[in-house]
């Protein structure tokens, strides 16, 4: 994917939009009218800017965003690996193909500290499934000799969509398996 | 928070809604006459999902870079600090996803701000408050990005964690 750049896609409005769906669309006979109220659009001129939003690619996936702990999946692994950088898109793909990876990229290094630049997410139920599947994906890859780190979510002390810059509400943390 | 128990058409709702839910004038009289039910039902599943906190919010999944700017960052914190050092990040409204994990950087989160420089400042005050030492992420290419998942219903879940209270300021030493 390459990265978007907002400045030929979003004006005011869509951006007013992009905060008023920050607190969820509202549950109501007609939630695209009471979402355009407060910013004076109208439901259509909602809905075609939404359509159109998701029709560029602007909006990945438009829909319930399922807070993963809540329906039990407890476990997850943020898989990093130090990977040549001529190799990264190919491993990436082989990640990103894998049924048990949520969410794969490529990030910034930060050396010496913080060597990984390829990121796989794993979600499971339990922690030693999540451990398994882990280990078989980096058989699997052919990522055995790649230098890697497992890191598994202890404590959860937030979870939410990006805010950019809107208040929210603070949550307690939760205990992950 | 017990282990939740939804209802047959909360899970309908779950398994439709996170990819295809209706860009239409009355959405949830669209999904009801899909699974044959009231929009009064559909409402109430809803509502009934947010207070579980099952659902976050019914809202968009923005393409990386598209709308603002964000960044996973990383904290080495002392363990005695931890919980106060979550809530010093947490203060910031444009924090999300702050997770302890088990590994010598052990606090992990994203800032997403409306524009890069806001996300430095956001991060440099983290950095500042803290005196800890920072990892600064961003992403340079997504291989698979939040597509919504599917949810193995029948797999037994986790026993139910404990819910740990967080202070709500650090005192710095």
């Amino acid at each position: 994917m390459t990265l978007l750049s907002a400045a030929p896609f979003l004006d005011d409005l869509d951006l007013a939009l992009v905060d008023a769906l920050g607190t969820g669309l509202p549950l109501t006979h007609r939630p695209y009218a009471d979402l355009g109220t407060p910013l004076g659009l109208s439901e259509a001129a909602v809905l075609s800017r939404l359509t159109r939003l998701q029709d560029t690619g602007v909006i990945r996936r438009f829909g319930a965003i399922v807070r993963h702990r809540e329906v039990g999946y407890r476990a997850n692994a943020m898989c990093v690996f130090d990977i040549a950088d001529d190799l990264a898109a190919e491993a990436g793909a082989l990640l990103a193909a894998r049924p048990e990876v949520t969410l794969c990229y490529r990030r910034r290094r930060q050396r010496p500290e913080w060597p990984y630049n390829l990121f796989a997410m794993v979600h499971g139920k339990q922690r030693d499934e999540v451990s398994a599947r882990v280990a078989r994906m980096i058989r699997d890859c052919g990522l055995d000799s790649v230098p890697r780190a497992v890191l598994f979510g202890v404590r959860r002390f937030k979870q939410g969509g990006g805010c950019y810059g809107r208040p929210r509400s603070v949550t307690p943390a939760e205990v992950l398996s | 928070m017990a282990t939740v128990d939804l209802s047959p058409l909360e899970k309908d709702l779950l398994d439709i809604t996170q990819r295809d839910f209706p860009l239409s004038p009355r959405p949830y009289a669209t999904l009801a006459r899909r699974l044959n039910v009231t929009e009064e039902a559909v409402l109430g599943a809803f509502r009934s999902l947010q207070t579980q906190g099952v659902v976050g919010r019914i809202g968009a999944v923005w393409a990386q870079g598209a709308v603002g700017s964000s960044c996973l960052a990383a904290l080495k914190v002392p363990s005695a600090r931890l919980e106060a050092v979550a809530a010093t990040v947490n203060a910031h409204p444009e924090v999300n996803h702050n997770y302890e994990r088990d590994h010598p950087w052990n606090l992990w989160f994203v800032v997403a701000a409306r524009d890069e420089p806001a996300r430095e400042a956001v991060l440099d005050a983290i950095a500042a408050e803290t005196g800890l030492p920072l990892l600064r992420l961003p992403m340079e290419q997504g291989h698979h990005l939040d597509l919504g998942f599917a949810i193995d219903w029948s797999a037994p879940a986790a026993p139910v964690p404990v819910t740990v209270p967080i202070p709500v300021k650090e005192k710095r030493p």
